[in-house]
């Protein structure tokens, strides 16, 4: 396959959604401005200005007119996807990390890091149909967990909300009162952490990247552990194959490691792995740097990552891929 | 039947001359029936033959439904949306978007087939050998395998051997315990995994060299005429970085020896885009 590089951001990306048709692209970078891309041939439909700070992540609404973006600069916007024109911002006291539309849409989970002396927290947003009538008042704030949340996203029929990041333990919470359900044990649980989280594509498990080296999949209701995906690297972003049994793990070194680093060594590649059996598929190369993001086309047809050396790469399988056997 | 009786109007003689253009009024207009739902869709069309009788010609061709994608009434409604934000000042050569001039392949990270197993047995022979420690101490001064490393070398100054054999215990520490006297790769060490150098050698191995290819073959297009001969590893078509042409030649990697061997057999003196390919094993390279 001939992948499409997409050159629109200066800093390092952090954060790739595609919308639930499959169309369009959205990319978020620390550089300022998300941006907005077609997913078929990777031309540049917009960007969304008004941002001050990296952006973390995103998530666009189940109609694709919606965004929210969590940004450092200590807020969360609200976006018109169409017109790119800025419709509400949450104020929050410390940078905001994560972002996850309920299914629905009626609700926004978002994640605010620890900050001066403010622990971090997760909080729970009602979104209005009308942008005029949007209240930044929480519905619901969790504290308790230590360090940094790096994803927060919601459970089956909203009732749960899955949270996991620095302390590398994985919590589930209710959404109507905010109490914790369940935790990840010392036994099977990540080490170190817990970077990337993504739900498969029926929502029924997920999958968690750690800087321990180490790719997890979980039950989403009683959170057991299925698998376990070892690599060699620390996995920054995880992305499950809507399609076929296949999970795609992307990472590399730290930062301070790259420029020490043969790029054949570096490990830069997205590796396939296979859902079941655990096994080693493949990789994919090209970028020049740790990869930040993965995402999955919801056709399974395609997938994208993000680096650490400002790329977006935009693979479209080749019919091969179809029928790779083990 | 109207259409018979205008002819007789006309003398086919002078008809003959004309272009046949111009008869083409006389003759009924063309239908198009369908596509049903089966796709099936049919032309009829009337036109003369040589001889000047009318021919109706029906063409019924089936309309099929290529798998698709399928865009949601939306999402095509987004494609026209307008640019916004910074796209909209977007320079046209920016090149913000580019395709890569690289082809990626998914790369397997062991022959598709294969077994671990496999692997296990080539990593015990590599392990046998470093306990016998003996194919992997030459000796590069006098050539001599297995009896002592080359800075030992009894024969490097011309100087008799002064203790003939390194006492056997001793050699077993140089191959295991890399002894500081000489320099051990550490890949090269006893018990090391071989991964490494396996990784540096698989782009020759298996390597079939494509010659006199034309200017306008691209790694797609050998990797369509390879594939049919077995799984491949790598294509590489060797560009001319100023002109951008190809320089016409490549290499194909073959995951089995075997299939690689048939493509040779098969593909070498294959006429391909007027020129005779000539396919061969790959030279090593010397380094």
């Amino acid at each position: 396959m001939r992948p499409i590089l997409m050159k629109g951001h200066e800093r390092p990306l952090t954060f790739l959604k595609y919308n639930r048709d499959g169309d369009l692209l959205f990319s978020c970078a620390k550089d300022h401005t998300p941006t907005v891309w077609f997913a078929d041939n990777g031309e540049r439909l917009g960007t969304y200005r008004g941002h001050n700070g990296a952006v973390w992540s995103c998530d666009v609404s189940r109609d694709s007119l919606r965004l929210v973006t969590a940004s450092a600069d200590q807020t969360a916007k609200l976006w018109n996807v169409q017109t790119g024109a800025q419709l509400f911002s949450f104020n929050f006291g410390s940078p905001a990390r994560s972002v996850d539309f309920s299914v629905g849409d009626k609700l926004a989970v978002i994640t605010t890091d620890p900050f001066m002396e403010l622990s971090s927290a997760i909080h729970v947003k009602r979104i209005a149909k009308d942008p005029s009538e949007q209240i930044g008042e929480s519905v619901l704030v969790i504290k308790g967990p230590q360090g940094r949340i790096n994803r927060a996203v919601w459970g089956p029929l909203n009732k749960t909300i899955i949270s996991a990041g620095e302390d590398a333990v994985i919590r589930i919470w209710d959404s109507e009162t905010g109490k914790l359900l369940e935790e990840s044990d010392k036994e099977n649980g990540h080490r170190k952490t817990i970077t990337s989280l993504c739900k498969s594509a029926d929502g029924s498990h997920f999958l968690t990247g750690s800087l321990d080296k180490s790719a997890k999949l979980w039950d989403i209701r009683s959170l057991t552990l299925i698998k376990t995906y070892v690599t060699e690297r620390p996995v920054n972003a995880v992305a499950m194959s809507p399609l076929l049994d296949h999970v795609v793990l992307g990472g590399g070194q730290d930062a301070s490691a790259v420029t020490t680093t043969d790029h054949r060594a570096g490990k830069f590649e997205a590796k396939f792995f296979d859902k079941i059996l655990q096994e080693e598929i493949g990789g994919v190369k090209g970028h020049f740097g740790p990869i930040n993001a993965l995402a999955f086309n919801p056709d399974g047809k395609s997938f994208s990552s993000g680096g650490e050396d400002g790329y977006v790469r935009l693979h479209h399988f080749d019919a091969d891929y179809f029928n790779i056997k083990i | 039947m109207q259409s018979t009786a205008q002819p007789n109007k006309l003398r086919w003689g002078e008809l003959d001359e004309d272009d046949g253009d111009d008869l083409d009024f006389l003759l009924p207009p063309k239908q198009v029936i369908g596509p049903d739902e089966n796709g099936i869709k049919k032309v009829i069309e009337y036109k003369f033959n040589d001889d000047g009788n009318k021919v109706k010609i029906t063409t019924t061709t089936r309309v099929r439904k290529l798998a698709k994608a399928h865009l949601s009434r939306r999402a095509v409604e987004r494609r026209s949306w307008d640019k916004f934000g910074d796209a909209v000042h977007e320079d046209v050569g920016s090149r913000l978007t580019m395709v890569s001039t690289e082809e990626i392949l998914l790369e397997r990270p062991r022959a598709p087939g294969s077994k671990q197993e496999e692997a296990k047995v080539a990593g015990d022979s590599l392990a046998q050998l470093g306990k016998g420690g003996a194919v992997l101490m030459v000796c590069r001064t006098c050539g001599k395998k297995g009896d002592h490393w080359t800075s030992r070398c009894p024969y490097k100054d011309l100087a008799p051997p002064t203790d003939d054999k390194p006492a056997a215990s001793e050699v077993v520490t140089a191959t295991t315990g890399a002894s500081n006297r000489a320099y051990v790769p550490p890949s090269m060490r006893a018990g090391a995994e071989r991964t490494g150098t396996d990784m540096r050698r698989r782009n020759e191995e298996n390597s079939v060299r494509v010659t006199n290819l034309s200017e306008d073959t691209r790694e797609p297009d050998l990797q369509e005429l390879f594939r049919p001969f077995g799984s491949i590893t790598r294509v590489y078509v060797a560009i001319d970085q100023r002109t951008g042409l190809s320089r016409g030649f490549g290499f194909v990697n073959f995951v089995n020896r075997e299939d690689a061997e048939r493509a040779i057999n098969k593909l070498n003196g294959y006429g391909y885009d007027n020129l005779i390919l000539r396919v061969e094993w790959a030279t090593p390279r010397s380094n």
